[in-house]
């Protein structure tokens, strides 16, 4: 039943997708992206992938276009903030999205 | 030790040799008096390629230290000090280390806490962190400070927790005496490299501290992972492992070095003492003399000098005074509105044992103020005559206080 077993002498794991949980509920604001300005998209390459170099709970997968995994995602903006076309925008939660994510 | 050669050298200059001696890999350190010289010593070591370790220049002790973990997380061998404000400046990442399990050694010269402004010698520093998690030992001489940081490698690699190493400010950070100086062989021999609990590895990539909350949790493999109070019960463990470890270390180095410093405490004309003197670092040395001086006048009196403060050596004090008529704790430090830290930690040992002696206490040297021993037989003195009038207790005398 106790914790002994599971080896560890100090808070150490494995980085791993949940490994704290379904963070993606913390969120208030959720990246959007506009596919259509998308540098990977208007390339058709994998060109650019800022967003994913600069996720830091890595969320978004390489892709034409990058794709987000909504069930970890923060909500933080970095990927908005480094995206050079301005294609992904933070939508407050709960209003219509631009577009798919 | 043939091969050790005898250098008259200051306290500080002691805990740098012994950083040389242990070949410490990563430094990184903030100048602050009374501490100032072990890093200079370093400093220059490095510049001159007779130290080969990485020196870090940092903007505050906050970094220092924090760049300390850091190394000690990728299996670097890692050394700091400091003193007083600087110490208080650490003091989230001191928390850090601890619970993160990170050998940091450190060295304490003890300095006053501002404010007022003060750069001399007293315990407050070392003494308000010391419920952080760390290993606390106290010197009581210059040879004793290398020995004790040499020691406190040991120490640091096979518990996994940080040692802090104090002595006093100026009184021995400044006082030069002859200290024997051991082969690097022999240190070689005596510090294997102790293998860290986790090493940060890109190629096998962990979280080390992440957030970890009041329940355990499975791991994403649904492993049960432990809580926050299953890491701080571990730790506590841990320091409570120390009690054996400190003495078993010292003594391995004895075997090697020829000498000892008595484990966790150590006791002078103990044997038939009906006052037992308490204190910690150098003023147990001054009290051994007190001690002596006073027998000639029919107080029976001796001296427990502490060497370890955390962990709190429980045990050994409690066989130390059993039977004693009084226990007199002298502080360089108060837990202001309560008492002297050591006095609180000696009437807790003692609480329900059966023969525990009155135990009354006095502060001494705060902010450097001088402690001469004929001061300190006459607060012994005073507290013979307390315990001859029948006094229970009493508030702590503060010696050669002139309010």
């Amino acid at each position: 039943m106790g914790t002994r077993d599971c080896g560890h002498e100090i808070s150490m794991s494995t980085p791993s997708p949940g490994e704290a949980g379904d963070t993606g509920d913390w969120r208030t604001a959720r990246p959007t992206l506009r596919a259509d300005l998308c540098l990977a998209v208007r390339q058709n390459d994998l060109a650019c992938q800022l967003c994913w170099v600069y996720c830091p709970d890595v969320c978004v997968a390489r892709g034409i276009p990058p794709t987000m995994d909504l069930r970890y995602c923060k909500g933080c903006g970095i990927c908005a903030e480094v995206c050079p076309v301005d294609a992904l925008r933070m939508v407050p939660e709960g209003s219509p999205s631009e577009g798919e994510p | 030790m043939s091969d050790a050669l005898t250098v008259v050298m200051t306290g500080n200059e002691a805990a740098a040799t012994a950083a040389r001696l242990a070949r410490v890999q990563v430094i990184a350190a903030y100048p602050i008096t009374p501490q100032s010289p072990v890093v200079e010593t370093l400093s220059k070591w490095v510049e001159d390629g007779e130290l080969e370790a990485e020196m870090v220049r940092v903007e505050s002790e906050h970094s220092a230290l924090t760049v300390c973990i850091a190394a000690a997380s990728v299996g670097a061998r890692v050394f700091t000090a400091t003193s007083a404000n600087g110490l208080a400046y650490m003091n989230e990442q001191i928390w850090w280390a601890a619970g993160a399990r990170v050998p940091v050694v450190m060295a304490c010269a003890n300095r006053a806490m501002a404010a007022p402004w003060n750069v001399l010698n007293d315990q407050q520093d070392s003494m308000s962190v010391r419920d952080a998690g760390w290993i606390q030992l106290y010197c009581r001489d210059n040879q004793e400070i290398l020995d004790t940081t040499l020691q406190a490698f040991r120490l640091a690699e096979s518990l996994h927790l940080p040692v802090l190493v104090c002595y006093d400010g100026f009184l021995l950070s400044h006082t030069v005496m002859p200290v024997e100086i051991p082969s690097e062989a022999a240190v070689d021999e005596l510090l294997p490299r102790g293998r860290p609990l986790q090493v940060l590895d890109p190629l096998d990539p962990r979280n080390v501290g992440p957030v970890t909350l009041a329940d355990p949790r499975p791991d994403p493999g649904g492993v049960l992972c432990h809580g926050y109070m299953e890491l701080r019960a571990l730790h506590h463990r841990a320091l409570a492992s120390a009690l054996t470890a400190i003495p078993e270390v010292d003594n391995a180095f004895g075997r090697v070095l020829g000498r000892t410093f008595g484990g966790l405490s150590y006791g002078h004309l103990l044997e038939d003492a009906e006052v037992v003197l308490v204190a910690a670092g150098s003023l147990s040395l001054e009290l051994g003399a007190v001690a002596e001086s006073l027998r000639g006048e029919g107080i029976r009196a001796g001296v427990l000098g502490l060497r370890a403060y955390r962990p709190f050596p429980r045990d050994e004090v409690r066989t130390a005074l059993r039977r004693r008529q009084l226990c007199l704790v002298f502080d360089k430090a108060m837990s202001y509105g309560h008492e002297g830290p050591i006095c609180s930690d000696v009437r807790g040992a003692l609480g329900g044992v059966p023969g525990a002696p009155l135990v009354y206490g006095a502060v001494a040297g705060l902010g450097g103020r001088d402690v001469t021993p004929g001061q300190l037989a006459d607060t012994v003195r005073r507290a013979v005559a307390d315990v001859r009038a029948g006094v229970r207790d009493r508030p702590e005398e503060w010696v050669n206080l002139r309010l």
